[in-house]
C-alpha cells in the first residue's frame, strides 16, 4: 500500500472543500473525503495484518522514500508499524465523527472544514513519517489550525485560550526542534529514525537530549505540570476542535515520547524514568481530584483527560513491555473515548445552551440517546470491563506491577487509586445531568440528537466496543512495537 | 455433559435478551418485552439445570473435580499471564448457576405483574438480562481477572437497577453510593489480583491455587518469605482480594450501601441484593478457599471475625428499623455474615471442612427464603403502597397466599426445625462450635435476634392493628406474582433435605451430613424464644414496644441510627476528601500551576512592552546603545584580564 495516499487524499479533500460553492457541498465533500480516509485506514490495518501473517518481520512496512534535500539529508521517508497503524485508525475515526458533529456550523463553514481536514492531514503525516524533520513539519501543521479553530469558532475566553495553547505548544515544539538538531549533529548527520536507531549515543549526551524531546512532546500530551493549556483550550474550542485536540493532538505527544524520545534515546529514558513515573502518578491522581471539583462539563473532561493521559506516560516510565503496550492502548482508547465525550458535551450544549452541571438535570427524559452515550462513555472513563478504558488501564497496571521494588509499587497503587476517584466524578456528573428531577423544562423540549450526531456517536462507540470486547487484535498490533522499544532499552 | 457451546448459552442467552431489548425494546417489543426476556431466561434456566444435573451425576467415585469446559485467550499480558474467558465447572459453580437462573427466572415472572404499566418496562427487562448475564459469567469464571471483569459488570447492573427510578433523587444517591463503596472495595480486589498474579505468575484459578498451596513450589517460598509491614505477600494479596469480597457482600464496615440499595424496584432487591450478587463475596472466598485455608490461616480467622461481627451488628440494627425492605436488607447482611464466618471457621478437607459445606448450603437455602421474603414484601408494598410498618397490619385476611408463603420463609430463616434454614444454620453453628467457640456464642445470640426481628416484621405486617383500606382497592396480586411465591415457598421448605455434603465440600470428597439432636436444642429454643417475644410485643397493638425501646435508651437510639456508621463515612468523604484534597487540588491547579504559566506570559509581555522602545528606528539611539555596550564590554574585558 502506498502511504502517500494518506497525504494525498486529505489534501485533495481539503482542496475540494475550498472549491465548493455552498455549505451543502462543503459538508458533503468533507464527509465523503473523510469516509474515504476511514476506509483507507481500515484497509491499511487489514493489509498490515495480512503482511505480518505472511511472516514479514521488517520493523516498518510499506516503506517509501523520496529525497527532498540531499544536503542536509531530508527525505520523505514513510513507513508504518503497529503503533502508527493504530494511530492512523484513531485519526480517521475522530475525523469522521468531528465532521459529523459540526454539521450545523453556520459561521465560515468552508474554512472550518478546511482546517479540520488540514489538522487530520498533519496527524496522518506525523504518524507515517520516519524522518524527524518531516515529522516535525507535520507536527507544526497540526498546531496552527488549532489556534484558528479556537480563535474564530470558539467560545468564552477564546483569545486567551488560543494564545495560551499556541504559545505552550510552540514552546514544546521549540524544545523538540533543539532536541532534533542535537540528535542530528551528534548522531552522524541524519534525520532518519531507522538510521538513528542504529547509533548509540553516549549516555551524557542522551541525558541532555532526552529531557528536551520528552518535555517538548510532553507539552502536547499534557505532561504534569505542563498541562494547563488543556482545560482552557478545551473549554473554549468548538466541539470538533475539542475532539481533535484531546483525541488526536494529545496523542501526537504520546507518540513522539515513545517513537522519538524513548526509542532513540534509551539510556536517557532509563535515567529519567523515575521522574516520569512521579510526574505521571501525580497527574493521574491530581487530575482526578481536580476533576471532582469541576462544574463545567468541558472542564470535567479536560481534567479527566490529564488524569487518563497520565496512564500513557506512566506506562512509558515503567519500562516493561506490557506497560508500554498498555501506554499505547491507552493512547488509542483515550483518543476515541475523549472524542466521544466531547461530542456528547457538544450535543448537550446545543440543546441546553449551558455546560454547567448544576443547571441541568433529568436530561434522560428529553434526550435518551445522548444520555445513553454519555453514560457509556462515562463508564468507559471509569474503566468498566467491555469498554476500551478497562483494557488499556489494566494492561498498564499489570505491566507496572512487574517492577518489584517499593517505588514502582507505590506509584502503581497510587495510579490504581484513581479508579475510585474517577468513579466519583463520573457518577456525580451522570447523576446530576442525566438523572434526578428535571431542572429546566426547555432542555427536555429541545429533543434528542439528529442523524449526524447519532452517526458520529455510533462510529466512536464502535471503536470503544471493538477494543473493549475483543482487545486481543489491538494487543497483537501494538506489542511488537513495544518489544522493539524494549529491545533498544535492554541494549539488544 | 453438554458441550461447551451449550453451556456458554447459559450466560449468553440473557445477554442476547439485554441487547435485543436494549436496542429495540422501546420501539418494537413494547409490552411484550417482559415475555421475551422471560423466555430467554427460561431457556437459560433449563440448560443450567440440565448442566448441573449432568455434572452431579458424573462423579469419580463420589468425588467431583473441576472441569474447564472452554477457554479462550481474551488478552495476553505476558507469556503465561493472560485474561482468559473460560467456563469453569465445579460443584459450587454448578450450584450457583442453578440458584442464579432459578431466582432470576422467578423475578422475571414476578415482575411481569409487579412492573406492569411501567413506562420503562423494556429497559427494566434489559437490565435484568444484563445482570443475569454478568452474574452467570462471574460464577463460571476460570480466571481471577475474568471474575473481576464480571464483578464490575455486576456492579454496574446493580447501579442501573438501584437507580431505575432515576428521577427520584434518593434513588440516584443510593445508586451512586452503592457503586462507589463497592468500587472502593474493588480497588483492594484489583491490587490483590496484581499481588497474587505476581506471586504465582498466572491469573488462572487452578494454576494459581496449585502454585500457592503446594509446599514445594518455589514461587510460594519466595512469596511467603518476603513481607511488608510484618505480613507475607500472599497474606496481603489475600487480604486485598477479601476486601473486594467484603464490599460486594456488604460486610462490616463496607456494608453501608446495601440498605440504601433498597431504592430499587423490590423484585430487583430480591434478585440482586438478597439472593445472588451480594453472595458474590462469599463465592469469591470459597473459590480461593484452598489458598486461604492452607497458606494464610490467619486471614481465614479474620474472615471469620468479619462475618461474625457483621452478622450480629446487622441483626441488632434490623430489630429497630421500620421500613420493611430495610429490615430485610439488614437481615441479608446478617445472613451473609453467617456464610462468611462459616468459611472462616472451616478447614480444608475432611471433617474440618464442614464450615465450607455449611456456608454453601446456607447460601443455597438463604437464596430461596430471602428471595421469597423480598417478593412477599413486594406484594405487600404493591398492595398498601408504602414501605413503612406503620401503614401495614392485619393483612393476613386480605393477602392469604402472601401471608402463608411469608410465614414459611420467616420460619425457615428463624431456624425452626424441618424447614431449610434449620439444616444449614445448624451445620454452621456446629462448625463454629468445634473450631471457634467465641464465634459460636455470637452466632447463637444472632440467631435468637434473627427469629425476633423476622417475627416482629411478620406480626407487624399480617397481625397487629386491623388494616384499613385507603381509596380504591385491587385484589391481592396477579397470578404472575403468586406463582413465584408458591414455588419459592416450596424451595424454602424443602431445600434443606438435599444431602448437600455429598455434592459440595472443600476438597471435592463427599462429606456426610451432620445432625445432632442434642446440639440443636439450644439454638432452636433460642429461636422459639425470639418468636415468642415478638408474639408478645407485636401480635396486638400495645404500648409495649415503645416502653422497651425507651428502656433501652442509648442502645436503641444508636441501633436505630445504624450506629452512626453512615455519618462517619460522610464525614470522611465530604469533609476530608472533598475539602482537604479535591478543593485544594483544583485551586492549586488554577492558581499555582497555571499561575506560573500566566506569570511567564505576563512577564514576557511586560518586558517586551518595556524594551520595544529600544527598537525605535532612530539611528542616533542605536549608536548610543552600541557605544554604551562597547564601553561595558571593554570594561568587563579589562577587569577580567587582570
Amino acid at each position: 500500500m502506498n502511504l502517500l495516499l494518506f497525504i494525498a487524499i486529505p489534501l485533495l479533500t481539503a482542496l475540494a472543500v475550498l472549491l465548493c460553492r455552498n455549505q451543502e457541498q462543503v459538508k458533503w465533500t468533507a464527509l465523503v473525503g473523510s469516509l474515504a480516509q476511514l476506509v483507507l485506514s481500515v484497509v491499511l490495518l487489514l493489509l498490515y495484518n495480512q503482511e505480518r501473517s505472511t511472516g514479514n518481520s521488517m520493523q516498518m512496512l510499506f516503506e517509501e522514500s523520496y529525497v527532498l534535500f540531499s544536503n542536509p539529508p531530508i527525505n520523505f521517508h514513510f513507513g508504518v508499524d503497529g503503533l502508527s497503524v493504530a494511530m492512523i485508525l484513531l485519526t480517521s475515526f475522530v475525523l469522521v465523527a468531528g465532521i459529523l458533529v459540526s454539521w450545523n456550523i453556520e459561521k465560515m463553514t468552508k474554512e472550518f472544514y478546511f482546517l479540520l481536514i488540514l489538522l487530520a492531514l498533519g496527524a496522518y503525516g506525523f504518524f507515517i513519517s520516519l524522518d524527524l524533520f518531516i515529522l516535525f513539519f507535520f507536527l507544526e501543521i497540526s498546531v496552527i489550525p488549532k489556534y484558528l479553530l479556537i480563535g474564530i469558532w470558539g467560545s468564552g475566553r477564546k483569545e486567551y485560550s488560543a494564545n495560551k495553547l499556541a504559545l505552550m505548544l510552540m514552546g514544546g515544539s521549540a524544545l523538540i526542534l533543539v532536541g532534533i538538531l542535537l540528535l542530528y549533529f551528534n548522531a552522524g548527520h541524519s534525520f532518519d529514525i531507522t538510521e538513528l536507531a542504529q547509533v548509540t549515543l553516549g549516555s551524557r549526551l542522551q541525558q541532555i537530549i532526552f529531557p528536551l524531546l520528552f518535555l517538548g512532546f510532553g507539552v502536547f500530551t499534557a505532561l504534569f505540570p505542563l498541562h494547563t493549556w488543556v482545560p482552557d483550550g478545551h473549554s473554549s474550542a468548538p466541539t470538533a476542535g475539542s475532539m481533535f485536540l484531546a483525541g488526536i493532538s494529545m496523542k501526537l505527544g504520546g507518540y513522539g515520547c515513545l517513537r522519538v524520545a524513548t526509542y532513540l534515546l534509551p539510556e536517557g529514558a532509563k535515567q529519567y524514568a523515575d521522574i516520569i513515573i512521579v510526574l505521571s502518578a501525580i497527574a493521574i491522581l491530581y487530575g482526578a481530584f481536580a476533576t471532582m471539583m469541576q462544574k463545567d462539563l468541558k472542564y470535567i473532561n479536560a481534567y479527566s483527560s490529564v488524569s487518563h493521559v497520565g496512564f500513557s506516560l506512566l506506562g512509558i516510565g515503567m519500562l516493561t513491555q506490557t506497560a508500554i503496550t498498555g501506554a499505547m492502548m491507552q493512547m488509542v482508547s483515550h483518543g476515541v473515548m475523549t472524542a466521544l465525550f466531547f461530542a456528547v458535551i457538544g450535543m448537550i450544549y446545543d440543546r441546553t445552551h449551558t455546560r454547567q452541571v448544576n443547571e441541568m438535570g433529568g436530561l434522560m427524559k428529553g434526550m435518551p440517546f445522548a444520555m445513553t452515550v454519555f453514560f457509556l462513555v462515562g463508564l468507559c472513563s471509569l474503566g468498566l470491563p467491555g469498554l476500551s478504558g478497562f483494557v488499556a488501564e489494566m494492561t498498564v497496571f499489570m505491566g507496572s506491577w512487574q517492577n518489584a521494588d517499593t517505588f514502582h509499587r507505590v506509584a502503581t497503587i497510587a495510579a490504581c487509586m484513581s479508579i475510585v476517584v474517577t468513579a466519583v466524578y463520573i457518577l456525580r456528573a451522570i447523576g446530576k445531568v442525566a438523572m434526578g428531577p428535571v431542572v429546566n423544562e426547555d432542555h427536555i423540549a429541545a429533543g434528542d440528537v439528529r442523524w449526524n450526531e447519532k452517526m458520529a456517536a455510533i462510529i466512536l462507540l464502535a471503536g470503544i466496543l471493538a477494543i473493549g470486547i475483543a482487545p486481543q487484535w489491538l494487543n497483537k498490533l501494538l506489542s511488537p512495537t513495544a518489544e522493539i522499544i524494549m529491545n533498544r532499552l535492554n541494549g539488544h | 455433559m453438554p458441550n461447551a457451546l451449550t453451556i456458554a448459552l447459559i450466560p449468553l442467552l440473557p445477554l442476547a435478551g439485554f441487547v435485543l431489548l436494549g436496542l429495540f425494546g422501546k420501539k418494537y417489543t413494547g409490552k411484550y418485552s417482559g415475555i421475551i426476556g422471560t423466555a430467554f431466561l427460561l431457556a437459560a434456566t433449563l440448560i443450567a439445570v440440565y448442566t448441573a444435573y449432568e455434572y452431579f451425576s458424573h462423579s469419580q467415585g463420589g468425588r467431583y473435580s473441576p472441569i474447564i469446559a472452554a477457554k479462550y485467550t481474551w488478552l495476553q499480558f505476558a507469556p503465561g499471564v493472560s485474561i482468559d474467558m473460560g467456563i469453569y465447572l465445579d460443584p459450587i459453580s454448578m450450584m450457583m448457576i442453578v440458584v442464579v437462573t432459578l431466582i432470576s427466572l422467578m423475578v422475571h415472572i414476578y415482575s411481569l405483574g409487579y412492573m406492569k404499566g411501567e413506562e420503562r418496562f423494556s429497559t427494566y427487562y434489559a437490565y435484568l438480562g444484563l445482570f443475569t448475564f454478568s452474574m452467570l459469567g462471574l460464577v463460571l469464571s476460570s480466571n481471577i481477572f475474568q471474575i473481576y471483569m464480571f464483578w464490575e459488570l455486576v456492579g454496574v447492573s446493580s447501579f442501573l437497577l438501584i437507580g431505575f427510578y432515576y428521577d427520584k433523587p434518593s434513588a440516584v444517591a443510593a445508586s451512586k453510593k452503592a457503586f462507589i463503596v463497592t468500587r472502593f472495595a474493588d480497588l483492594g480486589f484489583l491490587i490483590g489480583i496484581l499481588v497474587l498474579s505476581y506471586a504465582s505468575g498466572t491469573l488462572d484459578f487452578n494454576t494459581m491455587i496449585a502454585t500457592l498451596t503446594s509446599p514445594e513450589s518455589s514461587q510460594l517460598k519466595t512469596a511467603a518469605a518476603s513481607s511488608f509491614l510484618g505480613m507475607s505477600v500472599i497474606t496481603w494479596g489475600g487480604l486485598l482480594v477479601f476486601m473486594g469480597g467484603a464490599g460486594k457482600s456488604a460486610m462490616f464496615p463496607l456494608h453501608i450501601w446495601l440498605p440504601d440499595a433498597m431504592e430499587g424496584p423490590t423484585p430487583v432487591s430480591a434478585l440482586i441484593h438478597a439472593a445472588t450478587m451480594v453472595v458474590a463475596g462469599v463465592y469469591l472466598v470459597a473459590r480461593l478457599f484452598p489458598i486461604f485455608a492452607i497458606t494464610t490461616p490467619i486471614l481465614l480467622e479474620l474472615i471469620g471475625w468479619v462475618g461474625a461481627v457483621s452478622a450480629v451488628i446487622a441483626a441488632i440494627i434490623a430489630c429497630t428499623q421500620t421500613d420493611i425492605k430495610r429490615v430485610l436488607a439488614y437481615s441479608t447482611m446478617s445472613q451473609i455474615g453467617f456464610m462468611m464466618f462459616a468459611l472462616g471457621v472451616s478447614g480444608y478437607g475432611g471433617e474440618a471442612g464442614l464450615g465450607y459445606t455449611a456456608s454453601m448450603f446456607h447460601l443455597f437455602t438463604h437464596a430461596m427464603f430471602k428471595a421469597l421474603l423480598f417478593l412477599g414484601a413486594g406484594a405487600v408494598i404493591h398492595y398498601v403502597h408504602s414501605n413503612e410498618m406503620k401503614d401495614m397490619g392485619g393483612l393476613r385476611k386480605a393477602m392469604p397466599v402472601t401471608h402463608i408463603t411469608f410465614l414459611i420463609a420467616c420460619l425457615a430463616i428463624a431456624g425452626v426445625p424441618m424447614l431449610s434454614g434449620f439444616f444449614s444454620k445448624e451445620e454452621i453453628l456446629l462448625a463454629a462450635y468445634h473450631h471457634n467457640p467465641a464465634i459460636y456464642w455470637i452466632a447463637l445470640l444472632t440467631s435468637g435476634l434473627t427469629a425476633f426481628y423476622m417475627f416482629r416484621l411478620y406480626f407487624n405486617i399480617f397481625w397487629n392493628k386491623p388494616y384499613h383500606a385507603h381509596g380504591e382497592h385491587h385484589g391481592e396480586a396477579p397470578a404472575t406474582m403468586k406463582f413465584p411465591l408458591i414455588l419459592l415457598a416450596l424451595g424454602a421448605a424443602l431445600a434443606g433435605y438435599i444431602p448437600f455434603g455429598k455434592y459440595v465440600s472443600s476438597n471435592g470428597e463427599p462429606l456426610a451430613s451432620h445432625f445432632e439432636l442434642s446440639f440443636s436444642i439450644l439454638p432452636v429454643s433460642l429461636g422459639l424464644a425470639g418468636i415468642a417475644i415478638a408474639w408478645i410485643m407485636y401480635r396486638k397493638q400495645s404500648g409495649l414496644p415503645e416502653k422497651v425501646s425507651s428502656g433501652l435508651g442509648g442502645l436503641y437510639k444508636a441501633a436505630y441510627h445504624k450506629f452512626y456508621i453512615d455519618e462517619i463515612y460522610l464525614f470522611i468523604t465530604k469533609k476530608v476528601l472533598f475539602n482537604l484534597v479535591g478543593r485544594p487540588a483544583a485551586w492549586f491547579d488554577r492558581n499555582v500551576v497555571d499561575g506560573i504559566v500566566n506569570f511567564t506570559g505576563n512577564t514576557t509581555q511586560f518586558v517586551s512592552e518595556k524594551i520595544k522602545k529600544l527598537q525605535s528606528g532612530k539611528v542616533q539611539q542605536y549608536a548610543m546603545y552600541f557605544l554604551l555596550a562597547a564601553v561595558i564590554i571593554a570594561a568587563v574585558f579589562i577587569y577580567a584580564w587582570k
